[in-house]
């Protein structure tokens, strides 16, 4: 007992006594409870979401009782036809337009789909004329894979990487290479390269092996699939190498990573859509790689979206990556 | 002969400390030069800034005369007191991985005899003993056939077979004609090993020269140890020398023949004499008041 006491007690002075850490692991889960809480607050649970085109402030004119429908979310679209694909994969429940002649549409094959069509009927002088659709649902796990995927490669490039590198800047073996001729950015990209094979490799298994079982819907190229995900992996990397290029603290470096990971992973859409969160939490969202690798990973799978569709996920991955590097390269310390 | 490098008024300042305090050497190309000192004099501090690790806060260091460029570290050799190689590769993965860092080498099959590695070649460098661990460092210092190369506490932590192993090492390294320079803590390293010495003490150079050079300024040819109790107080009338060592009294003299006749003359009780050689130990004590490990 006073064996494991001494050995406690030594613990707890090393943790207290790293500032970094102690901060890190005290600011972080306030951050977390106050950024979800603001984010996601409301007391609407929403049950179906409906697209409108031509402006919610139109519908609650022209249907005001529909518009205040609880448990409906309506979401705007300025494009009528990106509304009708929506519909058509299931990701919509419903697509109102009231931009001109009041229409809904709805997919023939979506249960939810067909108890929003009874409630809009049940709204007294209601004008909307039915337009169907027809298209394969978009099963939650095609939705979701992308996410799934991201998510893993982004725990694995940043942790992968960074802690790797605290490691063996703490163990001296960085002050071994930098008595050598070995130059800084020559380790850093050999980091990147090594860490982005490996990731790629385990990604493309995982996907292949999955897909022997469930068939994903892959409806565009998966060249240009590996082009945005080697983006994506790349970009993070260069994130995790950033990171590592200073501390010397794991702990520290733990601190760092999760700050950056959970919102990531809350905010880049691989959980569940940011369709109808707020304007802020959209444009946040923005600012993170995985967000970009999943909005176009998603594209290309679900829509079969060209590469000149995702080329703005493509640039900013692209563009990210290289700062990041030249960053991580400039700053980085052997010591 | 020109020096291979050397320092002239460095200065090491890091927060509310001053680890290096205005040294200045000039190192022979070919020589073991030894750097001792305690705990803390800024031995550690000294050869970083001379590897190129770190920069000093003031004063110059020249390699061949020149400011250290970006050739110096494709032709010094480098072994640190602490270091970790990459984990999960073999004793010959490693060599092959530094291999590659220079753009000349000495071949591998070379290092391996040099450095008696051929038994543990394929070994995982995390199961090494800390006597192949250091050869196998000593071999990374040498892969690219540096002319200068430095030795952080090469042997610190070995057991004395280990060591004398790695000094043998050391010696058929030197006469490749290569220039070392060493920090020891231990006394009987630095004195096998080192044509020069420095000792350090707070970040200055209390003493340098030949080992012998230093002994026979400091004292004098031998020393004779007799126990305290036999005849401590008929040699504190004597005018001899006598330095109290503890249970021992050690007196210093450069005419054995003529300190034996006085003491026995006096009635001292030579029964227990002993007759010894003074040491860098004993240097080291005199100049920086501080036992060395041993």
């Amino acid at each position: 007992m006073k064996k494991f006491l001494a050995v406690l007690h030594a613990r707890n002075m090393e943790f207290l006594r790293d500032r970094s850490a102690l901060v890190w692991n005290l600011a972080m889960p306030f951050m977390l409870v106050f950024g979800l809480a603001f984010t996601f607050s409301g007391s609407n649970k929403e049950i179906y979401k409906v697209g409108v085109v031509g402006g919610i402030e139109t519908l609650s004119r022209i249907a005001p009782v529909l518009q205040a429908t609880l448990h409906i979310k309506f979401v705007e679209y300025d494009e009528l036809n990106k509304g009708i694909d929506k519909v058509k994969h299931h990701q919509l429940d419903m697509l109102l337009d009231v931009s001109a002649a009041p229409k809904y549409w709805v997919n023939s094959s979506s249960p939810n789909g067909y108890l929003l069509e009874r409630i809009v009927w049940g709204v007294e002088g209601h004008q909307f004329q039915r337009q169907a659709v027809e298209g394969r649902e978009i099963r939650y796990v095609d939705w979701f894979l992308p996410g799934i995927l991201g998510m893993n490669m982004m725990f694995s490039c940043l942790f992968g990487v960074g802690f790797v590198i605290v490691r063996y800047r703490k163990n001296g073996f960085l002050k071994r290479l930098k008595a050598t001729p070995l130059g800084a950015f020559q380790f850093l990209f050999a980091q990147l390269i090594s860490r982005l094979l490996l990731i790629m490799v385990i990604t493309t298994v995982v996907y292949s092996g999955c897909n022997l079982f469930i068939d994903f819907n892959m409806q565009g190229s998966y060249w240009n699939l590996l082009l945005v995900t080697t983006l994506g992996a790349m970009c993070m990397i260069s994130i995790g190498l950033l990171i590592a290029a200073r501390t010397a603290s794991e702990e520290f470096a733990g601190g760092i990573l999760n700050a950056v990971t959970w919102p990531m992973m809350l905010l880049s859409g691989a959980w569940f859509s940011l369709e109808g969160t707020h304007a802020w939490v959209q444009q946040l969202a923005q600012i993170f790689p995985l967000t970009h690798m999943i909005d176009a990973t998603r594209a290309i799978m679900s829509e079969g979206a060209p590469l000149s569709q995702v080329m703005p996920q493509v640039w900013v991955l692209a563009l990210m990556s290289v700062i990041f590097l030249a960053l991580g390269a400039w700053v980085f310390k052997w010591e | 002969m020109s020096p291979i490098i050397s320092v002239k008024q460095l200065v090491k300042h890091y927060p509310g400390v001053v680890a290096v305090d205005g040294i200045s050497l000039s190192i022979p190309q070919g020589i073991c030069f030894g750097l001792l000192g305690p705990n803390g004099a800024g031995k550690t501090t000294t050869i970083e800034i001379l590897e190129g690790i770190h920069m000093p806060t003031s004063g110059t260091v020249l390699y061949k005369g020149e400011p250290l460029g970006s050739r110096y570290r494709e032709e010094v050799g480098i072994q640190f007191q602490h270091t970790a190689l990459q984990e999960f590769l073999t004793v010959r993965e490693t060599l092959e991985l530094f291999e590659r860092l220079y753009h000349q080498t000495v071949p591998i099959p070379e290092l391996v005899e040099l450095c008696s590695l051929a038994d543990i070649l394929n070994r995982d460098t995390r199961k090494l003993s800390g006597g192949q661990r250091q050869r196998l460092l000593l071999a990374l210092a040498l892969i690219n056939d540096p002319e200068l190369i430095f030795l952080d506490e090469p042997t610190t932590g070995l057991d004395p077979q280990a060591r004398r192993n790695f000094w043998d090492l050391v010696k058929l390294v030197k006469s490749r004609n290569k220039t070392i320079v060493l920090t020891t803590h231990y006394m009987e390293e630095a004195y096998a090993l080192c044509d020069e010495i420095a000792i350090m003490d707070k970040g200055r150079i209390v003493s340098q020269g030949t080992p012998t050079q230093l002994l026979s300024q400091h004292f004098g040819d031998v020393v004779l140890q007799l126990p305290r109790s036999d005849s401590g107080s008929k040699l504190a009338q004597l005018g001899l020398n006598v330095v109290d060592a503890g249970d021992m009294l050690e007196i210093s003299t450069n005419r054995l023949h003529q300190t034996i006749q006085q003491l026995i003359e006096n009635g001292a009780n030579l029964d227990r004499l002993r007759i010894r050689a003074w040491t860098l130990e004993d240097l080291f004590i005199n100049v920086t008041g501080k036992k060395s490990a041993t």
